[in-house]
């Protein structure tokens, strides 16, 4: 990435940035974690565990953390979901469980789930022998491509049903977006390593780090070689704009913007622009304009095409945003990024107006706001090209691999999940997406 | 504004709310402040014969129930461990510089005539407004022939209260142990010896928890425990219950009786009055926050005193003991039923599971998770109660009247009773 004008590293001190970037949801105090579990009611057939993707009995996991008995309710969690703990930091619980919680009224407030659950995670007692066992080996052997949460619940699973796992991993490490996409404040202090160092416990799965599928292995071969194979890649295109323009320099993919960030080991030696737009109205261009302002970027605007109400972002993460300096500018649909080879100052946009129908239509007002860096968060998409063109898995209508209620895709023995499936694009459904593939691939190899 | 001013046997008080026979109650220091903070009356803690009993290290046990909000609590400690000429010094002191206020003064000694015969001049001389006689302590003096050892054998308090009353021209008060299984028997032994009144409850036996690195019940002292007396909240509900068998029994009805055992709050001590006290004391309450609670004890009472329209304490003593009875009069014809107001219902579903595990299945669950309806099912509810008492909601479960028709019938008369009797 090469940076001109008023893009520079060091905007702010290293001390500050850190600051910045620690923790966004400290972890609860023993005395808080009293209080707060006191607070479920322990409902019967709780709305949270419907509300859970991965249905985590919640009110019996809270109920041991009230007993104190810490350990029992980790287990009860990571039994449902091995990835538990970050999923504890990352779901956004106000539109899942929390959302569903029958305190949450207007007199009262959800309880604090998410907290609580990692809570109980990080309280798991690592002196006891390992939480999960190993069924007898069955002599079966899955592959699995894409080390991300879809993939390692997946392996997680068959592993303890006895199945030998292999997992083709494109990137240096495990982890997918955990590791290379989630905003650093929500999962600090390397948390997504250590999760999967726990993870792979179980023994039995085998990572095969920097086998791009395409690259350096196909499908076929997958397929001939072991007895199914899980597809769990996530999305690797980001939707262009499709403006005059975007071909210019420091116009940015949001998402591999978030992974140098991710990886980086001085956060102060980022370049980072002085007036950032954000093209987007999701998680992730909540994620980048949050963490360009930690950064010590000065002006970060988000620009929706819509109104606010149709933001994909919930409130409570537009909170955030408003929290951290982030402005907002609605209805405005981009038209053009001024520039040349060396960089860009402006970038133009069509106000638009919702009808009551609610279509967009154009105005004849045109904006243009000063930038040096545009960021692309205009969501992501499936790259199916390392499934080659020797019989591909079918795709669906939004261009995702198609599957059926088993994650069966159009290929025999051949199964996916995750992001690259259509479905809400979070981490812990990609983790239930691996359980149930993970399931369905288990009662096929037995039928075998 | 009500008149919180009482009268309880001869003895005037300016408010019914008098500090019970313990630590807060323990010497002049405490005292002073009690009725600085506005307390009626205290029973100073029970005196001895010297030497006093010396106390052990770790005290106290707690029952916790929501956020480390105490329950119950208990203790193992004895009588006072300071000697009797101090704490007969500063009651005449403190007497003497408090004259509206009540000192009672709490004893126990053996059981012997002797004992009782040379304490109770000394002290009648100090200006005390009349004697407890401690029946009641469950731990450590029963084992030396005191306390409730005394108070679980309706002869002994007889004999000593009548000694009681027969060297000394003071009010007596007997207090009473709920470590028995008839509260009116040792009541109307008291009666029987010349009581003026009756005094209770005083603890009960109990072990609060035990702690299971160490195995040891708690409190611990130096890796063991052992029973102690249960006190606060907790214990209302016993207390309440005694309070009334004394004050609904023909023979025992006359005692007048000073209400103990968990009162908190000024409810409490209305509950009390209703089933038979004239006047409440109040230990652990105190203990756990403080004297300033007597501000609201007052305040809270005879607020709601003036609501009903009482102007003395008098106005509604006993105004419930016509309402207790026993089970075989309670009408059987009389049905009530659970009504959910599905405004304030929040759809937890515990009334659900509590009636369909454990009661009658009177609960009707309907739609799917994000519309799911919680109602009673009218001809299934038997009326228990179980669902509200679980409900979260404060007005989501009502318990309502429904007409049957049907005259009062009891058990007494009740063509199922085969002891029936004619009415
Ligand atoms: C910026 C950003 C922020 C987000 N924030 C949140 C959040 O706060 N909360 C939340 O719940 N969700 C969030 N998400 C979504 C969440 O990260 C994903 O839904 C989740 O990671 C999907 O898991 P997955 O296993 O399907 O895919 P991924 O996590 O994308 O993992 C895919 C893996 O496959 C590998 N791979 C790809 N192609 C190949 C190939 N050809 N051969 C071999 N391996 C390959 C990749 O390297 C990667 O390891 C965010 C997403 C983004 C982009
Ligand atoms: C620490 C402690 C010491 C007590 N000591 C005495 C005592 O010396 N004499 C006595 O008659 N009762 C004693 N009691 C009992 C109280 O006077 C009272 O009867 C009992 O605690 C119930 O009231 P409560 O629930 O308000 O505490 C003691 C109670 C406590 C907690
Ligand atoms: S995994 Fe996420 S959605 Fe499920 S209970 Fe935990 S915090 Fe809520
Ligand atoms: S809905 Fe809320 S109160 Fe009920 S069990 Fe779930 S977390 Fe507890
Ligand atoms: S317990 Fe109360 S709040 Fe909960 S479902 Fe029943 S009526 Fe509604």
């Amino acid at each position: 990435m090469s940076f001109t004008h008023e893009i520079k590293s060091n905007r702010l001190l290293e001390d500050e940035i850190t600051d910045n970037f620690h923790d966004i949801s400290p972890p609860l105090t023993d005395k808080q974690v009293l209080i707060e579990s006191e607070r479920c009611l322990f409902c019967y057939d709780a709305p949270c565990i419907n509300a859970c993707p991965t249905d985590i009995d919640v009110p019996l996991f809270i109920r041991k953390i009230n007993t104190e008995n810490y350990h029992g309710a980790a287990k009860e969690i990571l039994e449902k979901n091995i990835l538990g703990g970050s999923c504890a930091r990352v779901c956004p619980t106000e539109t899942l469980c929390q959302q569903a919680c029958v305190r949450n009224t207007e007199h009262d407030e959800p309880v604090a789930i998410g907290k609580l659950q990692r809570f109980a995670v990080d309280h798991l007692d690592t002196t006891q022998p390992y939480p999960f066992d190993r069924a007898a080996s069955t002599g079966k052997h899955v592959a699995i491509v894409g080390a991300g949460p879809a993939g390692l619940s997946c392996a997680h699973r068959l592993a303890r049903d006895g199945h030998k796992v292999t997992i083709y991993e494109a990137a240096a490490k495990s982890g997918g977006l955990n590791e290379y996409g989630i905003a650093l404040y929500k999962l600090v202090d390397d948390y997504a390593q250590k999760e999967i160092d726990f993870v792979l416990q179980i023994g039995g799965i085998d990572i095969k780090y920097q086998h791009a599928l395409g690259k350096d292995v196909n499908l076929n071969q997958l397929r001939e070689n072991h007895d199914a194979v899980f597809l769990s890649i996530g999305m690797g295109n980001v939707n262009a704009l499709n403006i005059p323009g975007e071909q210019y320099p420091n116009v940015e993919d949001a998402v591999a913007y978030v992974s140098e960030l991710r990886q980086t080991n001085n956060l102060a030696s980022l370049a980072v622009g002085k007036n950032i737009i954000v093209i987007g109205a999701g998680m992730t261009a909540i994620d980048i304009a949050v963490q360009s302002k930690k950064l010590g970027a000065e002006n970060v605007t988000i620009v929706y095409r819509r109104n606010q109400s149709a933001m994909g972002a919930s409130e409570h993460e537009q909170e955030l945003a408003y929290k951290n300096g982030v402005s907002f500018v609605f209805n405005a649909q981009p038209k053009q990024i001024v520039g040349d080879e060396n960089g860009i100052s402006t970038m133009e946009f069509i106000r638009t107006q919702q009808s009551s129908n609610g279509k967009l239509q154009c105005k004849d007002e045109i904006i243009s706001m000063p930038c040096d860096v545009v960021f692309k968060a205009i969501g992501q998409q499936l790259d199916s090209s390392p499934f080659g063109n020797d019989n591909p898995p079918a795709l669906d209508q939004r261009g995702r691999i198609a599957v059926n209620e088993q994650f069966q895709t159009s290929l025999d023995k051949v199964f996916a999940g995750g992001d690259c499936i259509n479905g809400k694009d979070l981490v812990v459904e990609a983790v239930d997406h691996g359980n149930k593939a993970a399931l369905a691939i288990h009662q096929q190899l037995q039928q075998d | 504004m009500a008149n919180l001013a009482c009268e309880f046997i001869g003895i005037k008080s300016i408010n019914p709310f008098w500090l019970a026979s313990a630590p807060p109650t323990d010497k002049a220091y405490n005292v002073v402040r009690a009725f600085e903070a506005g307390w009626g009356g205290v029973v100073w803690k029970t005196l001895g014969e010297d030497p006093a009993p010396i106390n052990v290290s770790s005290r106290y046990g707690v029952h916790y129930g929501q956020n480390r909000q105490v329950l119950g609590f208990n203790n193992i400690e004895l009588i006072t461990d300071r000697p009797l000429q101090i704490n007969l010094d500063e009651i005449t002191q403190v007497k003497k510089d408090w004259p509206d206020r009540v000192i009672i003064v709490s004893l126990m000694v053996p059981c012997e005539e002797q004992s009782w015969k040379d304490i109770l001049p000394l002290v009648e001389a100090t200006g005390a407004d009349g004697i407890e006689l401690n029946f009641g302590c469950p731990h450590g003096m029963p084992e030396r022939g005191m306390g409730a050892a005394v108070g679980q054998v309706p002869e002994y308090i007889e004999m000593v209260t009548r000694w009681c009353k027969q060297y000394c021209s003071l009010p007596v008060i007997v207090k009473l142990t709920p470590n028995i299984t008839d509260v009116r028997k040792p009541a109307a032994a008291a009666l029987r010896g010349g009581a003026d009144a009756v005094s209770l409850i005083n603890t009960i036996n109990s072990i609060t928890s035990v702690n299971l690195e160490t195995m040891s019940p708690e409190p611990s002292v130096d890796g063991k425990g052992t029973h102690g007396g249960y006190c606060g909240s907790a214990v209302k509900p016993i207390a309440l219950s005694m309070v009334s068998e004394i004050a609904r029994d023909p023979e025992t009805a006359s005692l007048p009786i000073s209400g103990i055992g968990g009162v908190s709050n000024w409810r409490d001590a209305a509950e009390f009055i209703t089933l038979g006290a004239s006047n409440v004391q109040v230990c652990t309450a105190a203990m756990l926050y403080g004297f300033g609670i007597i501000n609201d004890l007052c305040d809270g009472l005879s607020d709601w005193m003036d609501k009903k329209g009482y102007s003395n304490i008098n106005d509604f003593s006993r105004a419930a003991i016509p309402n207790t009875t026993d089970w075989k009069h309670l009408n059987m014809n009389y049905k009530r039923i659970a009504r959910i107001n599905q405004d304030n219902c929040i759809q937890c579903g515990r009334c659900f599971a509590a009636c369909e595990d454990t009661s009658h299945q009177a609960i009707l669950k309907t739609g799917d998770f994000d519309n799911r309806e919680y109602s009673v099912i009218d001809d299934e509810c038997v009326g228990c109660n179980l669902c509200q008492v679980t409900c979260p909601e404060p007005n989501a479960i009502e318990m309502v009247d429904v007409d049957t028709g049907e005259e009062h019938l009891s058990w007494l008369h009740h063509p199922a009773n085969p002891y029936r009797e004619e009415k």
